[in-house]
């Protein structure tokens, strides 16, 4: 059985639907709190789930980054442990330089949140090994800073290593960009594929009952061998 | 005491989206000179001691660490 280690900062608010997402899907999950001093041993994947890490002050995410257990995450993550950060986590982890870019304000300076379709673009890693390039998947967005910003030879060095891995569409798969994000880029992972970020919520798309469970073929990639 | 005034705002060329909204509140205002808007944030920093050159290099380095991310925003810092 594989182990989910969920972070805990003061005002994340998605711990537990992520624990639901994960326990649903028949994984052991562990809520682990900022102050802790190292990933537990038995982790095979770290998650920062969404919220309002600090408040969001000065920047979203920019204050977690020195919480004691950011350090643990960035020995686990360069040691190649698999770290995924939805919305608030994706936030933290480009704050931490984890990840390459940055997330501005929604470009309409909205919060946004509803349900918007996404475009596979890469599947040749952990995250999205069970969808097909060009699937388009149902997924909600909650956030306001969103707006994916990288310079231009960010964005080559993105294309040339098939790290760009969501793109915001329409139901067609045609681009249509909610925020403002640089080449509608929705998700992104690192050189190495061991670090995954994306702003929409795999983790509130569960069941169908509640509007799509779209989230249930990329969450179940981390947990099949 | 030294004071330091730390302003933050988004690098030329990165779009500045407040700047943009602010800029078009100001035209359907009638403000028709204005060409351009950009918003920051202003950081005011009370510092001990007197020493100048090493209260600068600590609030530099205080903006490389945290008061900005220097993938989208420029710093500019003032003591006072």
């Amino acid at each position: 059985m594989k182990k989910v280690t969920i972070l805990q900062f003061p005002g994340t608010n998605c711990e537990y639907d992520t624990k639901y997402a994960f326990e649903k899907l028949g994984a052991n999950t562990e809520i682990l709190w900022h102050k802790a001093d190292k990933v537990p041993e038995d982790t095979d994947l770290l998650v920062i789930p969404g919220g309002f890490s600090y408040g969001d002050y000065l920047r979203s995410g920019a204050i977690a980054k020195f919480s004691p257990v950011m350090k643990a995450v960035e020995a686990y993550a360069k040691a190649g442990g698999k770290v995924l950060g939805i919305c608030n986590g994706f936030q933290v982890l480009t704050e931490t330089n984890l990840l390459p870019g940055a997330l501005k304000r929604n470009e309409n300076l909205h919060f946004l949140s509803k349900y918007h379709y996404l475009k596979v673009i890469n599947n040749n890693n952990d995250f999205l090994k069970n969808l097909s390039v060009g699937d388009v998947i149902n997924i909600p967005i909650a956030h306001h800073d969103g707006n994916y910003f990288i310079d231009d030879a960010g964005l080559q060095e993105l294309e040339d290593n098939d790290q760009i891995l969501l793109r915001y569409s329409d139901a067609n798969g045609n681009v249509e960009n909610p925020n403002g994000s640089l080449d509608s880029i929705a998700g992104i992972c690192n050189k190495e594929k061991n670090v995954f970020g994306l702003m929409p919520h795999p983790e509130r798309a569960m069941e169908v009952i509640l509007g799509s469970d779209d989230g249930v073929a990329m969450l179940q990639g981390f947990l099949k061998a | 005491m030294i004071k330091a005034v730390v302003n933050v705002s988004l690098k030329a060329g990165v779009l500045d989206s407040q700047g943009k909204a602010v800029l078009h509140a100001l035209e359907s205002l009638h403000f028709n000179n204005v060409k351009d808007v950009r918003v920051g944030k202003q950081i005011v920093l009370q510092l001990d001691g007197n020493d100048k050159k090493a209260a600068l290099a600590d609030v530099t380095k205080m903006c490389e660490d945290l008061l900005a991310n220097t993938v989208i925003e420029d710093y500019e810092i003032e003591l006072v």
